[in-house]
């Protein structure tokens, strides 16, 4: 039916504009409806007589890429990433490291030594893989479950431990909560507790890379499944793609925030499905899959860099609970977790796959994780030890010069401690 | 730039006498709208310096919605001036990010009501990375637009958010009232390293200044957290803001012809506030009346008043402080109404008719 009318509409042009020809008349030519595209400024589609509403079940799910399987082996040959044997033992080292950080500073705090922590667990294989197909001069934007990627940046077990004690040598001045890191120097915007606001900010900062000449920067913006549902994530992708910025929008799609499933958070075929739909760049990986997640985000920042912005979704679980002020046992059953720690565990995986190329053993594993679990320890003592920054810096930085009201209350403060230093436990914070 | 012809002098010495400014030497001075000295304003900080960009919604093919950012397109271009999809949280989230990665951005809010959908980046974000960065980040930004009453816009679009960003600090928060001020304090928030709120008046784009040869020159700024007395006066003063500079001085004209002379402070900076100027004014007028648009509680009226209690300015007072404030309704739709919710010239003569009388009654319900 729809050809028999196409083939009659044809004939019918072909007529009309025949008569056209011979008529000194100039009618203006009126396209018909019905097998033709459309030309409406907001989108060019062709028009169908067939009413069809669609759902989340008109297309198939987007596919979660994948390089190793759970025993570490390669499953398709031409897929293995070209990665030096040092990276891929920096990788895996990053993520025992990580994994030692995680169980000790947990622990901490729940023996009160620090007020918070947020634990990685189940998230390594994004944190490296992410991490080490990215270039020192990329910027990244991350939440707040991103240590792995921070530790593989450079970012050391003392500075990190130093910003969880909040002491006068953490780089933040210890002015914010614990986990919210920050390193200029290595391309880590200082963390942000509102949810989200890291989105349009990534994408803000992906804009000035764009307008350096010669651009070689590109901009990753990690981000939850939870937080895809604020407002800020649909302008983020929106600007990305309107912009043409030069970033990676990465979803760490974990299945909880906090204690929401995702089967509550949203609807359709997971953050991916978003992408295409807002002119991004995308792709689907399994984040369980250190390998997979490095070949994806290689790919992705070959493409970002050339103005197209790309947005990834890595698939995991997370394993640990939500924070230190969550307990997960409340929302879902341990079983649930066992499968994510065992078969699909993403340390194992890389683990297995280092292994098989003989750059790992049993013993090299036992003295790295006692190293590891060492230098956590011993850094934390003397983190414990350290002064607190000097009180003055709770003035400092408020606004690039120090307004003279702020200058005058420290004034006073000085002073107050000057006289009344005996009052106040001035020992424990660094003087001049 | 001196006047050539007595017709424009003529019409200038009208609109002065209209508008009763106080200014002398405005005489020898070209007019300009508040509209045109802030493309001014913009045009010559980015000529000066490329990492300034705008952006937000209309502002590039369209010249902003209040004409405000006219021909800037055209001149800079698609990377330099930039419309973009109407997403408040989106385009001021860019914008904080771009000033993360060292650009300067001019974060245009086609008007600050609009501003409520972004401000977790205005006061999460701009106003405290610089801090909670211990101090890697500065976020040389600034957030303006037009604030509080326009005409008929009814309780949505209505209000002044003077006091709300005039709370956070980390921010800077400008109110200019005259094109110099437009001019001047617009170029100073550019080049600041701080993140700056410049709440700008829509009734007053089209409202002509006379700029002084001085105000016109590429070099002129003005520094930020310096009130400016618009009028000598010794009876009594007048702390006021932005628009509602204008109603404060057509109220100390007309008191001026019963003998009473008002002293009128255009604070120009809320944020920081100059206190140090309402004090010594206070010191020798010995009274005092705050005219704002915004709301009486936690205004910027009573910040001034709290200030004044908490300093030696309070032993100075012959009488209590009034406020005189727009009214503690959602704005009206109502064009009567309207203009009655908040202040007028009279409203402030019968302020300052009260303090000077010392009635100590109870004041006015605003």
């Amino acid at each position: 039916m729809a050809l028999k009318s196409g083939v009659s509409f044809i004939r019918f042009k072909r007529l009309s504009h025949g008569i056209r020809l011979l008529s000194t008349h100039t009618r203006p030519e009126i396209s018909q409806n019905g097998g033709k595209n459309a030309d409406f400024p907001g989108v060019k589609a062709p028009y169908v007589t067939e009413m069809k509403l669609l759902n989340e079940h008109s297309y198939d799910p987007i596919p979660i890429y994948r390089v190793i399987d759970n025993n570490g082996e390669v499953i398709e040959r031409t897929e293995e990433p070209r990665i030096d044997n040092e990276t891929l033992l920096n990788m895996y080292k990053t993520m025992v490291q990580l994994n030692q950080m995680d169980k000790i500073l947990y622990e901490s705090q729940r023996q009160g030594r620090i007020s918070f922590y947020m634990t990685n667990y189940g998230e390594e294989g994004i944190h490296v893989g992410s991490a080490a197909a990215l270039l020192p001069q990329d910027m990244v934007f991350a939440q707040y479950r991103e240590l792995g990627v921070l530790l593989y940046r450079g970012m050391t077990v003392t500075e990190i431990i130093n910003q969880c004690y909040g002491n006068h040598e953490d780089p933040g001045k210890g002015r914010q909560m614990p986990v919210h890191y920050g390193s200029k120097q290595r391309n880590i915007a200082t963390l942000s507790s509102p949810l989200a606001t890291q989105m349009p900010q990534a994408v803000g900062a992906a804009y000035a890379f764009k307008r350096a000449p010669n651009n070689e920067r590109c901009v990753i913006c990690y981000f939850g499944d939870g937080a895809a549902s604020e407002g800020d994530a649909h302008a983020a992708f929106n600007f990305a793609a309107t912009l043409q910025c030069p970033i990676i929008l990465f979803c760490r799609n974990n299945g909880y925030a906090i204690s929401t499933p995702t089967s509550e958070q949203y609807r359709g075929d997971g953050i991916a499905a978003r992408g295409p739909a807002l002119g991004l760049h995308t792709i689907r990986v399994d984040g369980t899959d250190a390998l997979a997640v490095y070949r994806a985000v290689e790919r992705a920042r070959e493409i970002a860099i050339q103005n197209k912005p790309v947005l990834i979704e890595a698939m995991s679980y997370r394993v640990g609970h939500h924070s230190t002020s969550d307990d997960s046992s409340a929302y879902r059953p341990v079983e649930e977790i066992q499968k994510w720690t065992q078969e699909e565990n993403p340390v194992q995986k890389l683990k297995l796959y280092i292994e098989g190329k003989g750059l790992w053993n049993s013993d090299t594993e036992k003295q790295f994780a006692k190293e590891a679990r060492d230098i956590v320890l011993r850094t934390m003592q003397q983190a414990e030890k350290k002064k607190k920054p000097h009180w003055k810096e709770m003035l400092e930085d408020v606004y690039y010069d120090m307004p003279p009201h702020l200058q005058k209350q420290m004034n006073q403060m000085e002073k107050h401690l000057k006289k009344y230093k005996e009052h106040y436990p001035l020992d424990q914070f660094q003087s001049e | 730039m001196a006047l050539k012809s007595p017709p424009v002098l003529l019409g200038l010495l009208g609109r002065l006498s209209r508008r009763s400014f106080s200014t002398s030497k405005a005489l020898a001075s070209t007019p300009v709208t508040v509209r045109d000295a802030l493309k001014q304003a913009i045009d010559e900080e980015m000529e000066r310096d490329d990492k300034v960009f705008v952006l937000g919604e209309e502002v590039a093919q369209y010249d902003g919605a209040y004409k405000v950012t006219r021909g800037l397109w055209k001149k800079y271009g698609d990377k330099r001036v930039i419309d973009t999809p109407i997403t408040e949280i989106g385009f001021a989230g860019i914008a904080v990010g771009a000033a993360f990665g060292g650009l300067k951005p001019i974060c245009e809010f086609m008007t600050f009501n609009f501003s409520m959908q972004a401000i977790d980046h205005i006061i999460n974000s701009a106003a405290k990375t610089f801090y909670m960065s211990a101090g890697a980040i500065p976020v040389p930004i600034v957030f303006r637009g037009p604030n509080g009453v326009a005409a008929g816009v009814g309780a949505q679009h209505s209000q002044c958010f003077g006091a709300w960003y005039g709370n956070c600090p980390g921010l800077k928060v400008l109110m200019p009232y005259s094109a110099e001020d437009a001019k001047g304090l617009l170029k100073a928030a550019i080049r600041d390293p701080d993140p700056v709120v410049f709440l700008e008046d829509e009734l007053m784009y089209g409202v002509p200044f006379p700029m002084s040869d001085e105000a016109m020159s590429a070099d002129f700024v003005l520094p930020i957290g310096k009130a400016k007395i618009e009028r000598p006066g010794s009876h009594i003063t007048l702390v006021c803001a932005g628009k509602a500079t204008d109603t404060a001085l057509q109220a100390a004209n007309e008191l001026a012809g019963n003998g009473i002379e008002c002293e009128v402070i255009n604070l120009r900076s809320i944020r920081p506030l100059d206190f140090d100027t309402i004090a010594q004014s206070v010191a020798k007028t010995h009274h005092l009346v705050t005219v704002e648009q915004g709301w009486p509680q936690s205004g910027i009226g009573a910040e001034i008043c709290a200030r004044v209690m908490e300093s030696s300015a309070f032993f100075e007072l012959d009488a209590p402080v009034w406020r005189v404030t727009g009214v503690d309704v959602p704005m009206p739709y109502t064009r009567s109404l309207e203009g009655l919710a908040v202040p007028r010239a009279p409203d402030v003569v019968a302020a300052v008719t009260a303090v000077l009388g010392n009635k100590i009654v109870e004041p006015i319900r605003q």
